[in-house]
């Protein structure tokens, strides 16, 4: 079967069937952590601060869920009204918007402390979008140019993502550059078939460094993708830092991570404390 | 799920509306209101990026009274508290915000706005 991207807009692709087969699918979930989890390394957050992200194609939250666990505020945009949903049902607690990144982003200057972007930017390159759009290059233009605007400086965008060809990688770094993003490609264990992964890591401003980081090497660690985060920051010195875990409080996060355990297969009524919601109309 | 924090960040961005585009204006909006995490520093940190007098119009249209005029220069514990309710736990579910410039309707539905463009409007 040929890739995803190749086969129909995304929003298509992701209909109500897919977009529940994607996230009840516990392969799917592993991987799509994993790279959440190693790319919020590659961000390279401040450990002290709290901060606001964007998730550009959110799906249906997996993730997000990551984002919340480990207390960040965040934004999501997705093309697919699908996977909107499942997230909406996941009751993932990030703001929502059904956005197609190739048309641009409306926000503010400065509005974000970082993006991330996990197995999406490859649609730009392929399928159009089934509503009115552009060419390619127009639509990466006008995604980069309006994504680096969207970031505070200094901040960091890192965008996993599935490039068929080195031309690709090329492609997209051309034009973020051109946006005025500095940064490159990160690739991880570049000599497995099985493991390797792109991420474009990106600067705004210095991004907090001056060189791009190493992708990782050898084998494939066979531990989940946040024990390796852990252990790796462990080794890098930066400890799990005591402040950024009391951003959301320990009863929190235990209860939002039962929440997503029990959801793991199949989405279940809503009945957390926080859906007691009044509902009031306005005008 | 289109809370103030994030309302009070998104302008217009269909082509060629790049004044004035800012904030958009709710119409026919129905809240929700959602318990969050207080979290003090982090809405320290986020209050130099708000934009004060939307964020003020904002809450008032949504009958939230609670905050001063201006951004107070010093902050207590009573105005965080007000302020974390009014960018965090005030959701608009129905509606639509429209651009005071072009009068683009960005429709929310079940607490999504659609922010897609028809085509004569991408830039
Ligand atoms: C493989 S899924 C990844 C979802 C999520 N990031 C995750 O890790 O589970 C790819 C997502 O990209 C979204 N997508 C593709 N093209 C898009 C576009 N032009 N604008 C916004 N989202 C897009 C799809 O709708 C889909 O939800
Ligand atoms: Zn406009």
């Amino acid at each position: 079967m040929s890739r995803p991207e190749l086969q129909a807009p995304p929003e298509l692709y992701y209909g109500d069937t897919e977009a529940k087969k994607y996230t009840n699918n516990t392969r799917v979930q592993t991987i799509q952590a994993d790279m959440t989890y190693r790319a919020l390394e590659l961000l390279n957050l401040p450990e002290d601060q709290p901060a606001f992200l964007l998730d550009i194609g959110c799906g249906s939250g997996l993730s997000g869920e990551i984002l919340d666990e480990e207390g960040y505020h965040w934004v999501g945009v997705d093309v697919a009204p699908s996977m909107l949903e499942v997230a909406l049902e996941r009751e993932v607690e990030g703001d929502l918007f059904l956005q197609d990144i190739g048309q641009g982003f409306g926000f503010r200057p400065g509005s974000f402390d970082g993006a991330i972007s996990i197995s999406v930017i490859q649609w730009l390159l392929n399928a159009e979008t089934s509503h009115p759009t552009s060419s390619p290059p127009h639509r990466l233009t006008r995604f980069f140019t309006t994504l680096h605007s969207a970031l505070r400086n200094p901040s960091r965008a890192v965008l996993q993502f599935y490039p068929t060809s080195d031309d690709q990688i090329q492609l997209i770094t051309s034009i973020a550059q051109k946006a005025g993003f500095g940064g490159g490609v990160v690739i991880d264990y570049p000599n497995s078939k099985k493991a390797r992964k792109v991420f474009l890591c990106l600067f705004v401003g210095s991004g907090g460094a001056q060189q791009v980081p190493k992708g990782l090497e050898g084998e494939e660690e066979i531990e989940s993708g946040r024990a390796k985060f852990e252990a790796r920051r462990e080794r890098s010195g930066k400890k799990r830092d005591k402040k950024r875990k009391s951003i959301k409080d320990k009863d929190w996060i235990l209860k939002k991570k039962e929440l997503y355990r029990k959801r793991g297969k199949e989405s279940v009524p809503n009945d957390s404390k926080y859906t007691g919601r009044k509902r009031r109309t306005v005008f | 799920m289109v809370r103030l924090i994030t309302h009070n960040l998104l302008a217009c961005h269909a082509k060629g509306c790049t004044t004035n585009n800012f904030p958009l204006q709710f119409k026919d909006v129905s809240i929700e209101l959602r318990e969050a995490e207080f979290n003090p520093e982090f809405l320290k940190g986020f209050m130099p990026r708000i934009e004060w007098k939307a964020l003020v119009d904002a809450a008032r249209q949504l009958g939230d009274t609670t905050l001063p005029s201006e951004m107070p220069e010093m902050v207590d514990d009573e105005f965080l508290k007000n302020l974390h309710h009014a960018l965090l736990e005030v959701h608009v579910e129905e509606g639509a915000m429209v651009c005071p410039n072009c009068n683009h309707v960005y429709p929310v539905s079940n607490g999504i706005p659609n922010m897609l463009l028809a085509e004569h409007e991408i830039a």
